[in-house]
């Protein structure tokens, strides 16, 4: 069982999120939201987080930057960040990648697309 | 890695594509709903049939800048806010802003994404989403407003975007990121 960490300023996702994760058949703990890439890195001084669902696009700190303050924290580095965002340009997605991101998911998505990304980290 | 010339221009009919794409995609993969495009309107027409409702709006910055957002009644907002959260609101709430401001996200930057291509990169901001009675929007750009109407059963959504070049690339306040356009009530 892991807990899994959703990091996005729309509480409407962050809700689909939590419903998709839910329906999926997959060992799942505590599911724990975020607003933004900064209450995300709060989170992980606290809780003990196996899996992050990020968006890219948020206030305070936005979910690249956020990516780089976890890669480079020792305990923190191995944690699977998957980005699931609108932002679909190719430098980003690729600034994401290079930083370690380990999927990225485009908005709009659906249930099955996030039910399988996830799958792969079971 | 895009490197397309600053000089590309695009045309309406492309932008018009564009939008009805993005919007098609979104609400058929995140709504579960199916809409219909209508004919193109201009900016007046809309503020004269949609005064009142929930505007969204967000804004566009980089090689070309402008706004891009979504209007429609209150009632139509918390149709799509059920469709999207699976629940039922009978008034406009925080958690239909925010849908509606989360559905806004979605079709304004998928349109970016597509236009990246060919404009080169461009920043998106979060939106901002208003609902009230008598109020018009109104931006301080030159440049002409594309609206489409879409049809969602006997309502009307109005997906809308004022995008051109940006002669002043040099002044964002972060790189791809330019404060959104000026919003007159």
């Amino acid at each position: 069982m892991i807990d899994i960490l959703i990091v996005d300023d729309s509480a409407a996702i962050r809700k689909i999120l939590q419903r998709v994760i839910r329906q999926a058949d997959i060992p799942i703990g505590n599911v724990i939201e975020a607003g933004d890439g900064k209450e995300a890195l709060e989170a992980m001084k606290t809780q003990t987080i196996g899996l992050i669902l990020s968006d890219i696009n948020m206030p305070n700190m936005d979910g690249i930057e956020m990516l780089g303050h976890l890669k480079a924290n020792d305990a923190w580095k191995n944690v699977p960040v998957v980005m699931v965002s609108t932002e679909g340009s190719q430098a980003k997605v690729l600034e994401a990648v290079q930083l370690g991101a380990a999927g990225y998911v485009r908005k709009p998505f659906n249930a099955d697309q996030i039910k399988e990304k996830l799958a792969a980290f079971f | 890695m895009t490197d397309t010339p600053q000089t590309e221009i695009i045309s309406q009919a492309d932008l018009v594509a564009t939008m009805t794409t993005a919007t098609l995609e979104v609400f058929s993969t995140m709504l579960g709903m199916e809409v219909t495009a209508g004919e193109i309107l201009t900016e007046h027409t809309v503020s004269a049939t949609n005064t009142s409702g929930v505007v969204s709006i967000v804004g566009i910055a980089g090689v070309w800048s402008g706004t891009g957002g979504v209007a429609c009644s209150g009632t139509l907002a918390c149709k799509l806010s059920g469709h999207f959260l699976m629940a039922e609101y009978e008034s406009v709430n925080d958690d239909v802003l925010d849908a509606v401001g989360e559905i806004t996200n979605m079709i304004i930057g998928n349109v970016k994404t597509a236009l990246e291509d060919r404009l080169g990169p461009m920043g998106l901001s979060t939106p901002t989403v208003i609902f009230g009675r008598n109020f018009q929007t109104r931006s301080a750009r030159s440049h002409e407003w594309t609206v489409i109407p879409f049809d969602c059963g006997t309502e009307r959504i109005f997906v809308q975007m004022c995008i051109g070049p940006n002669s002043n690339a040099s002044r964002t306040v972060r790189p791809g990121f330019q404060l959104p356009e000026v919003l007159n009530f």
